[in-house]
């Protein structure tokens, strides 16, 4: 999760040979390749190309920041970029808060606890688009759970999000937390297992409450565990892409396009290469964003003690 | 909430607490219970609709139970489903899904472990930097580097064939993996490395007499990992390979979304189940190592 910095090795007193190690350096080769060609290479070359005009294929003509007026002046990334702030935002609080409250409910000591685990997490196993297709159809309006529920005497129950542009997103969210919310779950367990059992005795000889305690002491005890948690969650959100072509195709209409699907059908279907390496730079740009203040928590945190 | 409060703080988290229908009790078991039905009911509803006829279907509710079991909406889609003009069913991509996943897996497993073993046991100058670099770069958007590939595989005359899925796999897979290799084998006490190198052995015989043996639990979360990860890929699948060789996922994708035809949903569900079989299995059979896997996998991209 966190890569910590290896202290300086006592071998770096002898004098460097390109050939010393050859070996390990020949093993290493597919390593460097990785991370010069493809990472860092493939990612200056699409910051670099979406300066151009290209269209069908990459090409040097320079436009400047041509490519980025038109994204933002277009509507359909405008939608994009507000449905993914939605989600997001939905998916952040739900996920945290539905991760710690499990979690703390399965740390009361409680029976079968290793059941209920497995049944939160499992579906963290399942793909995307199993995911999607499975909601797809339990949300469908004709023979789903607004039928279900009309069946049952309440004929004027709607609720069909994913033909309702207003409410679509949150048929994706409903989706998308019963898929991961099981991973932060595990995390803050094991946040909650590291929590020293004298903090409760503490806690019991003060005569404060258990949900007291846990907003007070242990949330904020924890503080490592949630940030490690909230990039988890921001990470998983700036992707999102697969859910949104199983469950919704993007529609109805545009109404749950996100960026991810924005930039490849961009680059391969209206063959519109410079947009889509200027939107994908425009993802690039927001997890430098996420990504800078968590390494500055984390690793500047850690200094101060 | 005000129940549990008091409740509980009269007793806090110790084995004292033996009253089995205690408020506090009754308020967690109903909350685990409650959740529970969320995140089952969808496997539920897919097993059961996947086992119906579709009349039973067009007339009955979702959550039902089937009146008559009926297998063949399975076998349909094994072996009858359409994506566009084939007509041969899941049992296509399940094909290609696992063409792609075990040379992926050894590929990118086999490099992964190299590379961890070279960053903890024979530092070069400079390794630590690249391997900086890949975990930075686990964390850029696969976005940003989908169409360099593309053009390195074009160059490389595999785009669109398994053999390029395969190394973007392989790419994509180093960074998390090479980190839950090199955490291992730091881990491993330094004595035993320098014993053998005393005793004259080299890089490859350390690595496999050595190194490998002592690492075995890893690799087995290494591949849960992997296994789970590639064959879960749809972004991938989709870009770089060809409707002959879309994976299982890409495949159920098209065929539950084609607009053709009439849509049979109980064949969509089995279709859907089949495609959660394998990471499924691999779940319910692994158990905690599981959980160590995508604890560490979680960071992927």
């Amino acid at each position: 999760m966190t890569v910590p910095s290896v202290p300086p090795t006592l071998s770096g007193k002898r004098p460097s040979k390109l050939f010393k190690n050859w070996m390990a350096k020949m093993a290493s080769l597919p390593m460097i390749l990785t991370a010069l060609v493809v990472f860092v290479g493939g990612t200056a070359w699409t910051v670099t190309y979406s300066f151009t005009g290209s269209r069908m294929l990459p090409r040097t003509k320079w436009v400047g920041l041509d490519q980025y007026e038109r994204l933002w002046s277009s509507d359909r990334w405008m939608i994009s970029i507000t449905n993914l702030g939605i989600y997001g935002i939905c998916s952040l609080i739900l996920t945290l808060f539905i991760g710690f409250t499990l979690a703390a409910c399965l740390d009361r000591k409680i029976r079968f606890e290793g059941v209920f685990r497995s049944i939160f997490l499992y579906p963290f196993a399942l793909s995307f688009v199993v995911t999607g297709l499975a909601w797809q159809w339990i949300l469908n309006p004709d023979f789903g759970m607004q039928s279900v529920v009309r069946d049952w005497g309440w004929t004027a129950f709607n609720f069909d999000p994913l033909n309702n542009p207003d409410i679509v997103m949150f048929g994706l969210l409903i989706a998308g937390i019963w898929q991961g919310s099981g991973l932060i779950m595990c995390i803050m367990l094991a946040g909650l297992r590291g929590i020293d059992e004298d903090i409760w005795k503490a806690a019991k000889v003060d005569g404060i409450g258990t949900v007291k305690t846990y907003i007070m002491v242990v949330i904020p005890m924890m503080r490592p565990v949630f940030v490690t948690a909230l990039v988890l969650i921001a990470a998983g959100i700036i992707k999102l892409y697969d859910l949104v072509v199983a469950q919704t195709g993007g529609g109805p209409g545009l109404s749950s396009e996100v960026p991810a699907k924005y930039v490849i059908e961009l680059m391969f279907r209206a063959q519109n290469l410079g947009q889509g390496f200027a939107a994908s730079t425009m993802m690039l740009c927001s997890v430098v964003i996420i990504l800078i203040p968590w390494a500055y928590l984390e690793f500047g945190g850690r200094k101060r003690g | 909430m005000a129940d549990l409060t008091t409740n509980t703080a009269a007793e806090p988290r110790g084995p004292k607490l033996k009253k089995a229908f205690s408020r506090t009790n009754i308020f967690l078991y109903g909350t685990l219970i409650m959740v529970s039905m969320y995140y089952l009911l969808p496997l539920y509803v897919m097993i059961v609709t996947s086992l119906k006829g579709m009349p039973e279907i067009r007339l009955g509710n979702v959550f039902g139970p089937p009146m008559d079991i009926t297998f063949e909406p399975w076998v349909r889609a094994w072996s009858e489903a359409c994506t566009g003009i084939n007509c041969d069913g899941l049992s296509r991509g399940f094909g290609n899904s696992v063409r792609i996943l075990i040379p992926s897996v050894l590929l990118s497993i086999a490099i992964a472990s190299v590379n961890g073993y070279a960053l903890s046991n024979w530092k070069f100058k400079g390794s630590e930097v690249f391997f900086t670099i890949l975990i930075i770069g686990a964390f850029i958007p696969y976005q940003t580097m989908l169409y360099p590939i593309v053009i390195m595989l074009r160059e490389l005359g595999l785009m669109g064939s398994i053999w390029g899925l395969v190394l973007v796999h392989t790419v994509f897979g180093m960074p998390i993996l090479t980190l839950l290799f090199r955490n291992y084998f730091s881990s491993i006490p330094e004595e035993l490395f320098k014993a053998a190198r005393v005793d004259g052995a080299g890089f490859w015989q350390i690595y496999f007499q050595i190194m490998v043996p002592m690492a075995l639990p890893i690799f087995v979360v290494a591949i849960i990992l992997q296994v789970t990860g590639i064959w879960n890929d749809f972004l991938f699948g989709v870009i770089y390979t060809k409707p002959a060789t879309y994976p299982m996922t890409v495949q159920l994708n098209n065929i539950v979304n084609s607009v053709q035809g009439v849509k049979e949903y109980n064949v969509n569900m089995a279709a859907t189940l089949l495609t959660g079989l394998v990471p499924l299995v691999i779940y319910f059979a692994s158990g905690k190592l599981f959980v160590r896997g995508i604890a560490a996998g979680a960071v992927k991209g």
